[in-house]
């Protein structure tokens, strides 16, 4: 049996241990704001933080995910009002919305180690999370915003 | 960021309205408390400013309130969204319409997501840069009869002829006395009503509108989606529901042979293993069948299906090799094929060219590769089946649910989710009918998902194309000649035995609509076979017309020693509107009149001037810089884009700005028209530096982002600048989601040329000029 605490709630899954974190937090915590992009850690629209790091939850075996704190999307913050929210909101960043969980979890993760980035230290940061609708100039504008308060 | 030409800028605030619809979509649309009652629907195209092809569409248009809106006894206004939200806003912008129509204040309106049903609500297919183009009237017509009800519910509880109150803000104020009443305590009487005759309904002034092109409304979903509670096709969960993931034939046209599922079933979690069936090719959206494996979630089944031994049949696909193939297309490039639009007579003007230039282009097969991959599900059980699924046209896929599972119309349910990206893909419902399938056999709710792998090497690919184009001078350098052969499978072999030709709605678009003044213009397709499903990308054929059109224009200003903008602007000609359909076989408009969206080379000069203003062409340069301009009438609307790059000297390109000018006639939501635009730039960069699917034995070479790379924050351009052209309600809507991807490439390649006077002729550039 593994137990880890998921958006501060203590979570059990007794099957393979293999399983990646991203379809534990999917299919059996029934948190599905964490998405599935690639299964090979290349898109990060599975971002989601262990202990305090952003990761790809695809690429975390469930066996590596025992006795550590994960937060996602649904609880970065209580009210959905975290600064990087706030900032993708007021910057309209969205299209199809899909890897935007995804792209939050990065941005609040980098933030909370670089709170005011350059622009190439954003970039570097936020390289591994493909929009396919190209919403980068909005995703760079949105840190920024985030990282000055809005 | 946004400027809007002629008229000075307009303001795009970013102000937030939490209104979201919350999985209202799940609770079924509109249930209660609504307007519902004698829904008489407007006549069909019932006061039409323009004429648009939205009638030939299958159930055309409909307009009434009763069927789009409903009022509670607080006020609260609910619209229905019919159309798919796949990014455009869409789903956004037609009930803004309504709203502001309708004289209702956004923050008290909702929106719902209709299930597929276009009895009931007109066409749903959500393609072709059509939800605006065919429903900007129909909304407005919605809204008006909407308000004028509410107007008739106040003047008869006053006993006052209508013509005394007005809907101003979510009430009906009387004029005279001041009095007034909310929509709320007018709902109940107003619903009462029948739809007014479309001769009573009286549109607003366009000056009057409250939202219409201001761009200051959010998007519907904006704080679901950045809080994780907005629902996409994976979202969904039903007790007891299966979790699948199915392997498909790695070529085309082979099926299951034998499998043994012995090693997968012995995997914790998986459950069973079944065979899914398989319709011979082609077949429309049927799914390619295959071996399923059920588990107690989806990353079990995958893991299961990694541990599945397959025999497959064998295919007369498993020749297709995409490197032989390119050399065939070019061979065929070089001889006549069929001719498809002849002006003039390009062989005696060829005769007695004093010079003839010429280019070769290719365009690779690619795939669309949305973020969210393939993914639906379904339960289908005592002769029912509902459906959760990400479709583009929720109507078709209902169509093609009731045919696959031999169900009548009013036993499917199709509930469409937020698409998380579609660019095509989900045009077709093949995933839909899999977990439907599937459903069916386990008598369960089944998910079935695709992964990365599958929605790559199962695609229904962008076709690839060899572009040959010859020009004609004469002895002062005046272009008298025009032959362009276009070769490339068709996307029709996905619905018929192949033709192997290019059809009208392919050739038209970007090839046969040429809109230059020359006197002798030949087009003609070449025969190519298809090997693989075929589909259609954002902006479709105009991806590679427009790469071979727009590249040669830049290439014959070089050899004349000639500005591209200027050149480009002579082979256009006087504003005048350009009509081929004399002289072409069944020119195809996009399905819309003709008479409503000419050829107007006016308007398509004008994206041209204003984006070379704004992009200060001609400009002193740094070095290693150099700026590309590229111009297309795509589906409807003129879009014309100047890129700047900058080339380092180990060959790294990179963009530092981009500015495109779109007139997409009278325009709804500037504000999602630009991060539409912003979003084809990044598209149109991945299109022209990465995107290729090549195949070996008839089997996909590419699997996942590392192979198949698609344009990362890092190497997008670094500002992207959107000019809108200003315009009234007399020049129709034509779309935005399509149209921006076609010319970012040419652009993109031309102003690699002028940085570095290296030509690209085959995409995707990858290390052709790294040095």
């Amino acid at each position: 049996m593994i137990t880890l605490s998921v958006n501060g709630q203590e979570h059990k899954y007794d099957g393979d241990p293999s399983l990646p974190l991203l379809w534990f937090l999917r299919d059996e915590a029934g948190l599905p704001g964490t998405k599935f992009g690639c299964g090979e850690a290349l898109c990060g629209a599975c971002t989601v933080h262990v202990n305090g790091e952003a990761v790809r939850s695809c690429a975390v075996q469930m066996s590596d995910a025992a006795g550590k704190t994960v937060v996602t999307i649904e609880g970065l913050d209580p009210h959905g009002n975290h600064p990087v929210q706030r900032a993708w909101r007021a910057v309209n960043v969205p299209q199809c919305g899909f890897c935007q969980a995804g792209q939050i979890m990065q941005a609040a993760a980098l933030l909370k180690q670089t709170p005011n980035p350059t622009d190439e230290q954003i970039h570097t940061a936020m390289a591994g999370n493909i929009c396919r609708c190209g919403c980068y100039q909005r995703i760079e504008a949105a840190v920024r915003t985030a990282a000055t308060g809005v | 960021m946004t400027h809007i030409g002629k008229n000075g800028p307009a303001s795009v605030s970013a102000s937030v309205v939490e209104n979201v619809s919350r999985r209202a979509w799940l609770k079924g649309v509109v249930a209660s408390g609504s307007l519902i009652v004698a829904a008489s629907a407007l006549p069909r195209g019932a006061m039409a400013a323009w004429k648009t092809g939205a009638d030939a569409m299958p159930h055309g248009t409909v307009s009434d309130p009763h069927v789009f809106v409903a009022i509670d006894k607080d006020g609260i206004v609910t619209i229905v969204a019919h159309r798919s939200e796949m990014g455009t806003g869409s789903k956004t912008s037609l009930p803004m319409v309504v709203a502001d129509e309708m004289s209702a204040d956004w923050s008290r309106c909702r929106v719902v997501q209709a299930p597929g049903d276009e009895v009931k609500y007109g066409n749903q297919d959500t393609d072709g840069s059509r939800s605006l183009r065919h429903f900007v009237q129909p909304m407005r017509q919605c809204g008006a009869a909407a308000r004028l009800m509410l107007e008739m519910a106040a003047a008869k509880r006053l006993g006052v002829d209508v013509s005394e109150v007005e809907a101003i803000n979510h009430e009906v104020v009387h004029r005279h006395s001041g009095r007034s009443f909310g929509f709320g305590e007018l709902a109940a009487d107003a619903a009462a009503l029948p739809t007014p005759a479309p001769d009573q309904i009286r549109l607003k002034d366009p000056n009057s509108f409250r939202y219409i092109g201001t761009g200051s409304v959010p998007i519907v979903d904006l704080f679901g989606i950045t809080t994780g509670t907005a629902t996409y096709g994976a979202d969904v969960r039903l007790p007891g529901m299966k979790y699948a993931v199915i392997l498909r034939p790695p070529v085309l046209g082979s099926k299951v042979k034998s499998f043994d599922a012995s090693a997968a079933l012995k995997i914790h979690g998986v459950e069973k293993v079944i065979e899914v069936k398989g319709w011979d090719w082609p077949a429309k959206f049927q799914p390619l069948g295959g071996v399923a494996v059920i588990a107690r979630n989806t990353g079990m089944a995958i893991k299961g299906r990694d541990a599945l031994k397959v025999t497959w049949t064998e295919s007369p696909h498993a020749i297709y090799d995409s490197d032989k193939f390119r050399e065939e297309m070019l061979a065929t490039s070089r001889k006549p094929g069929k001719t498809v639009r002849n002006d003039g007579d390009i062989d005696a003007a060829m005769k007695s060219a004093a010079r003839v230039i010429t280019a070769e282009y290719y365009v690779p097969q690619f795939a669309h590769a949305p973020m969210e991959p393939p993914v639906a599900t379904a339960w289908v059980h005592d002769g029912m089946a509902e459906v959760w699924a990400p479709v583009q046209s929720p109507g078709g896929t209902h169509d093609d649910l009731c045919k696959t599972l031999g169900l009548p119309y009013d036993k499917v349910k199709v509930n469409v989710t937020l698409l998380g990206g579609a660019f095509g893909r989900k045009s077709k419902c093949d995933f839909a009918l899999e977990a439907a399938l599937l459903s069916q056999t386990l008598n369960a709710p089944v998910r079935v998902q695709w992964t990365r792998e599958d929605d790559i090497q199962h695609d229904f690919y962008h076709a690839p194309a060899v572009e040959r184009i010859e020009a004609a001078l004469d002895g002062s350098n005046k272009v008298i000649g025009w032959r362009h052969r276009n070769v490339a499978p068709s996307l029709f072999s996905t619905f018929m035995p192949d033709p192997k030709y290019q059809q009208p709605l392919e050739y038209s678009m970007g090839q046969v609509d040429l809109p230059f003044e020359i006197a002798n213009i030949r087009c003609e397709v070449g025969e190519a076979a298809a090997h693989s499903r075929t589909g259609w990308f954002r902006s479709v054929r105009n991806v590679p017309n427009t790469f071979a059109t727009q590249c040669f224009v830049a290439e014959l200003a070089h050899e004349l020693g000639r500005d591209p903008k200027e050149m480009l602007l002579e082979l256009i000609g006087a504003p005048r509107i350009v009509d081929p359909r004399k002289t072409t076989v069944d020119l195809w408009n996009y399905g819309d009149p003709f008479e409503t969206y000419p050829i107007d080379t006016g308007r398509l000069r004008g994206v041209v001037e204003l984006v070379a203003e704004k992009a200060g062409w001609g400009r002193n340069l740094p070095a290693g810089h150099g700026m590309g301009i590229a111009v297309q009438r795509c589906f409807l609307s003129y879009v014309a884009t100047v890129v700047e790059v900058a080339v380092d000297d180990k060959g790294r390109i990179s963009v530092p700005r981009v500015e495109t000018a779109i007139d997409c006639g009278f325009f709804v939501n500037p504000e999602r028209i630009v991060s539409q635009i912003e979003g084809a730039a990044i598209m149109g960069l991945t299109v022209a530096k990465h995107s290729a699917v090549t195949f070996k034995n008839g089997v996909p070479q590419q699997s996942n982002f590392n192979d198949y790379p698609v344009v990362r924050i890092d190497e997008a351009p670094r500002v992207t600048n959107v000019h809108i052209v200003q315009n009234g309600w007399d020049v129709p809507s034509s779309g935005v989601g399509e149209p921006a991807t076609a010319p970012f490439a040419p652009a993109f390649c031309n102003a690699i040329f002028a940085a570095t006077q290296k030509r690209i002729r085959s995409l995707p550039i990858g290390d052709q000029i790294s040095l």
